[in-house]
């Protein structure tokens, strides 16, 4: 598992199961469906990446397929950051 | 229950007058279980509450009914005067309570400016303003923008982070809050039960406030699909402007209507929508009737799912570490 995967991994059971870890939360399980994340806990999932890597997500990038898993998210951020990188990003 | 390969618009079709004999019926008979001798209801010249009003009326006698207006001051003046159209047509005691003062004391319209100004720093008072959702047939999530009007009438939209939307919401909640502390003055000053007017859509995609218009003691269409709501009212014979007046939320100063705020889809559509998924009806068999595709109405299917999760909690009462027996 890379290092962004368990910062996620990290943020999401501190942020949404008040650290409980013992739930079984696989790195492609969907946080809409296994009830984790609402439509609100999205919000804070934006707040925590836009702040920690510094990117800026745009309305178009908010879908399920950005953001609704572990691995989604931090695939989605390697993006954001490769493009930063190479200064097309936003 | 009809089939799946029968499906037409025609499965909201109702027996309208057993259907009102049955909600009167369970109207009379909360209310004296609940050892109260009338009903209180906000009016809002909507199609729901004045549906409600009419079939209290006919339950319990137009004296056993009390409507209240609650302007305040981003109401519609239209709600008003509809209000006390329903009113006059009923023969219903009513009372207006303009509530914008207590909206004033407990910080309700500054509170949420501060929030919007958080988005928007040039915000005043003299904006207008709302909050939309993208269409449920996006497919992205229901994240909610701000769109604000300037005096000019130069319009922008914001998509809203987390505070931001917490304290709009939280700040705007009030006036729900408030309008449900007054039906409840009534409902003590005159022995009453306090009816919600939430239909099924509202009802089970939980488009209420929680403690707001959410609470209640009897809500006697909340197992109605909007469309059903609008045939009773023609049944019942609701005045025409009323009938014909589109949904709104009344809440905020623009015009809202409430598939922008939250339904994400008018409510015929909707209301096929939700009888399809509650009935295992195919997506493709659904979209002909509602001139959407199948794979839009998959995604209002998964919409549905999705509101009901997040609003799981607007429906939840206390909860106890400890059932309690509270047998008499």
């Amino acid at each position: 598992m890379t290092t962004m995967q368990n910062e996620i991994r990290q943020f999401v059971i501190d942020n949404f199961l008040f650290g409980q870890s013992d739930r079984q939360l696989g790195n492609s399980d969907s946080f809409l469906e296994s009830g984790i994340i609402d439509s609100t806990g999205v919000l804070e999932l934006i707040a925590f990446i836009e702040s920690k890597y510094e990117v800026s997500i745009a309305d178009e990038e908010l879908v399920p397929a950005n953001l609704d898993s572990i691995d989604r998210v931090s695939a989605f951020v390697e993006r954001k950051l490769q493009a930063k990188g190479a200064g097309v990003g936003r | 229950m009809t089939t799946s390969t029968a499906f037409s618009p025609a499965v909201l079709d109702l027996d309208l007058a057993a259907e009102t004999d049955r909600i009167c019926d369970s109207i009379r008979a909360q209310s004296r279980d609940l050892k109260r001798r009338g009903v209180v209801l906000g009016l809002s010249g909507g199609i729901d509450s004045t549906v409600c009003a009419a079939l209290a009326a006919r339950a319990l006698g137009a004296n056993r009914v009390i409507g209240l207006f609650m302007p305040e001051e981003d109401s519609s003046p239209d709600s008003l005067e509809l209000g006390q159209k329903v009113a006059a047509w009923l023969g219903i005691r009513s009372f207006v309570e303009n509530i914008t003062p207590l909206l004033e004391g407990a910080g309700c319209y500054r509170r949420r400016d501060e929030a919007i100004r958080t988005v928007v720093p040039e915000y005043t008072p003299h904006y207008k303003s709302k909050v939309v959702l993208p269409p449920a047939t996006q497919g992205t999530y229901n994240i909610s923008s701000i769109v604000v009007q300037s005096p000019e009438g130069v319009q922008q939209q914001k998509r809203l982070p987390l505070d931001a939307y917490l304290g709009i919401v939280a700040a705007t909640n009030f006036k729900q809050r408030v309008r449900k502390m007054m039906e409840y003055y009534y409902a003590d000053r005159f022995n009453y039960v306090v009816l919600g007017t939430p239909n099924r859509l509202e009802y089970d995609q939980g488009f209420f406030v929680k403690n707001g218009d959410g609470a209640a003691d009897i809500k006697p269409i909340a197992h109605l699909y909007k469309t059903q709501v609008y045939k009773l009212a023609e049944y019942l014979d609701a005045p025409a402007d009323i009938r014909r007046r589109p949904p709104t939320t009344d809440t905020y100063s623009l015009a809202q209507s409430q598939e922008e705020f939250y339904f994400a889809l008018p409510y015929h559509q909707l209301d096929l929508c939700l009888y399809g998924y509650n009935h295992g009806v195919p997506a493709d068999l659904v979209a002909p009737h509602i001139n959407l595709k199948p794979a839009d109405v998959e995604l209002v299917y998964k919409d549905i799912r999705t509101k009901r999760t997040t609003t799981h909690y607007l429906h939840q009462g206390p909860l106890l570490v400890d059932p309690i027996d509270l047998t008499f």
